[in-house]
């Protein structure tokens, strides 16, 4: 993989192998130094870079069937909602790598960049962030946590991405190794249901399987042309998914 | 006590009287203000908002309070610009309301975004492409507009005009009012639609996204022209209601017919295209991204009651009633149809805020509500006490109705 060229970083997660277990979820907060939550947060103030879903087929027992859908930044491509409506430039897209990246330092806290997301992969910092006397010595080196008042997303694992490209510059290398850039929630997973790597080299098993049949993404009509891609054998999740909000809606 | 800042001719209430007014609004204020820096200092934790419901009341308020403020500019297009002297009776009135209402609304955004410290990145970072961005630099210049024209309002004070620099300095003051009126049209011509585009833009909100026109989505150039609509409304509803206040006929009854002809011509005009605008995302728009339009409204309480409503009870019907001659000249039919106008406006901006965010966009996602904290509701409370304090004392101290003198006398 070369870092120096045109590369789309990208996964495809496979649902038909995700059990649920929220590894990803633990191992992505860990990694990315997001605080524990606050006393006070609820379900929709939490911070949760990746976020697991379950989405039923609707059909009451023994016919009741279950998916577990991973959400995090799905790193539009083109149309990039996020992006184009930030009023400070604190949202791009690195040409480099396809990745969209959030500047939490630039970041207003206008909060225009989550009304946006249609994927609601962005978080808002409501509190300062805090860990327990003695967690910080487990703080990542290689990622700034944010302060309060600021928007957070998933980024990849940028700070993995820039170990990687330490390393080979080190060792005398343009191009850093496959192996050396692995998102945090890639190498957590047990059921290995997520296969991260160059979406624009053919040759990787990523871009293979973002083509492979049962291969989609979420609210592709939005030509969004996201680089988060999702598998599963199950006609009744493709139908689910083609259906947008749901035919039965859950009165609010 | 203050009987010597009082313009001559003009008749004001005791000052105990006048401070007993105020005292109720200075309290509300302070309470406004408690809310407001428990915001500012322990965080928007302080608010009901959330990762899903990203804006709140406070931009739902900012927006239907800029839309009324809108007076402000087009009453001074149409004074200064399209020559209609007659309005000249209410163009004082209306710049206090427009700089209440503007600087009301950019104090709350400083409120609501998460690092206020921040805001002068917006200048130095510009995004060229968000419509926010548009939307900060209108309105800080507009803002700047509407101070400088209040500026001969306040100068013209009984006292301060005994200071000759003033009068000199508010007499150069007037002969640029022409070219203030142009800039301040021209300024909020973009911010008002700004407002709009800002959901307009929304590619991932299906139910915001317009098809554009231009560079800008159709919401621009509705929320331009509906702002346009209501500002005159809005100029008559306060108007009116400090004719009851204070007991003083303020303007000629014409002059309330004419601001409600020209609210019933606009708001004619924004309800047939924002019914074109309606059938283009229902036809083109929403099923071109996957949706049906009945998937938005199947979600209670906002079913296909809210549009109707929008268009028909508080956009067509008020329009019909305006532009009748003789129903305006009813002043319980006037005065209901502009608050029914002004309804409308604020249902539209409730509409693009509150309903956008509360759809869901996923197939696993729910539909969400949301009520707003005692602080933010506390911190819009402070703006309309602001505004209440702003306009009381322009009112007693400053001539914001020219005929109001002549009227007495007669």
């Amino acid at each position: 993989m070369a870092a120096n060229k045109s590369a789309r970083y990208g996964m495809v997660i496979d649902l038909d192998r995700c059990t649920g277990c929220g590894a990803c979820m633990v191992a992505c907060a860990i990694e990315n130094n997001v605080p524990p939550a606050n006393a006070k947060a609820t379900e929709r103030t939490g911070i949760t870079w990746m976020r697991v879903h379950r989405l039923g087929n609707g059909r009451p027992f023994p016919d009741s069937r279950a998916v577990f859908f991973p959400i995090l930044c799905q790193q539009c491509g083109h149309h990039t909602p996020c992006v184009a409506v930030c009023p400070q430039n604190a949202v791009e897209v690195d040409a480099a790598t396809g990745i969209v990246d959030q500047m939490p330092q630039r970041c207003l806290g206008c909060r225009y960049c989550m009304a946006a997301c249609p994927y609601h992969a962005r978080y808002f910092n409501w509190w300062d962030p805090a860990w327990p006397a003695g967690m910080e010595k487990t703080l990542n080196p290689d990622v700034a946590p944010r302060m309060r008042g600021v928007v957070e997303k998933c980024n990849l694992c940028h700070g993995r991405l820039h170990r990687a490209e330490s390393k080979a510059a080190a060792e005398g290398r343009r191009d850093i190794a496959a192996n050396d850039y692995v998102p945090a929630c890639v190498e957590a997973c047990p059921a290995k249901a997520i296969t991260f790597g160059d979406l624009a080299d053919d040759q990787t098993e990523v871009a293979q399987l973002a083509r492979s049949e049962g291969a989609f993404r979420l609210l592709e009509k939005l030509g969004t042309e996201s680089k988060v891609y999702y598998r599963s054998e199950r006609p009744w999740v493709h139908q689910a998914v083609k259906s947008g909000i749901g035919k039965e809606p859950q009165r609010g | 006590m203050d009987r010597s800042y009082i313009a001559r001719g003009l008749e004001r209430c005791t000052t105990r009287r006048f401070l007993m007014w105020l005292l109720p609004w200075t309290l509300l204020l302070a309470f406004g203000l408690y809310a407001a820096g428990l915001c500012l200092f322990k965080g928007l934790n302080q608010t009901n908002m959330d990762n899903r419901f990203a804006f709140g009341l406070w931009i739902f308020l900012d927006l239907t309070v800029i839309a009324l403020g809108a007076g402000a500019f087009f009453t001074g297009f149409l004074v200064y610009i399209l020559r209609m002297h007659e309005l000249k009776a209410v163009i004082n009135s209306a710049v206090v309301i427009g700089l209440v209402c503007y600087s009301g609304a950019v104090t709350v955004l400083m409120v609501d975004v998460g690092q206020p410290l921040r805001a002068w990145f917006t200048f130095w970072h510009p995004n060229v492409h968000s419509m926010l961005t548009e939307v900060t630099f209108c309105i800080t210049c507009y803002l700047t507009v509407l101070a400088i024209e209040y500026l001969p309002l306040l100068l013209k004070n009984r006292r301060l005009r005994q200071v000759p620099s003033f009068l000199v300095f508010e007499f150069e003051l007037h002969r640029v009012m022409y070219v203030l009126a142009g800039v301040g049209t021209f300024l909020s011509f973009f911010h008002q639609g700004s407002l709009g585009g800002l959901y307009g833009v929304l590619r991932g909100r299906p139910f915001a996204f317009r098809e554009a026109l231009g560079v800008w989505p159709s919401t621009f150039f509705l929320f331009v022209l509906s702002a346009a609509a209501v500002g005159p409304s809005f100029v008559l509803l306060t108007t009116w209601l400090v004719e009851k206040i204070t007991g003083h006929q303020l303007v000629e009854r014409t002059v309330m017919q004419k601001l409600g002809r020209l609210s019933g011509v606009l708001l004619i005009v924004y309800v047939l295209l924002k019914t074109i605008d309606t059938l283009v995302w229902m036809n083109r728009t929403v099923p071109g991204e996957g949706f049906s339009p009945q998937q938005f409204y199947g979600f209670e309480p906002f079913g296909v009651w809210i549009l109707f409503a929008e268009i028909v009870v508080f956009g067509l019907l008020p329009a019909v009633v305006l532009l009748d001659a003789r129903r305006r000249a009813s002043q319980a039919w006037l005065l209901t149809a502009a608050g029914f106008a002004c309804f409308g406006v604020a249902l539209n901006r409730f509409v693009m805020t509150i309903q956008t965010l509360a759809l869901p966009t996923l197939p696993f996602d729910r539909f969400l509500s949301y009520w707003p904290s005692w602080q933010e509701v506390g911190t819009f409370l402070a703006v309309v006490a602001y505004g209440v304090l702003v306009y009381s004392l322009s009112y007693r101290y400053l001539i914001l109705f020219p005929q109001e003198r002549d009227l007495k006398a007669r």
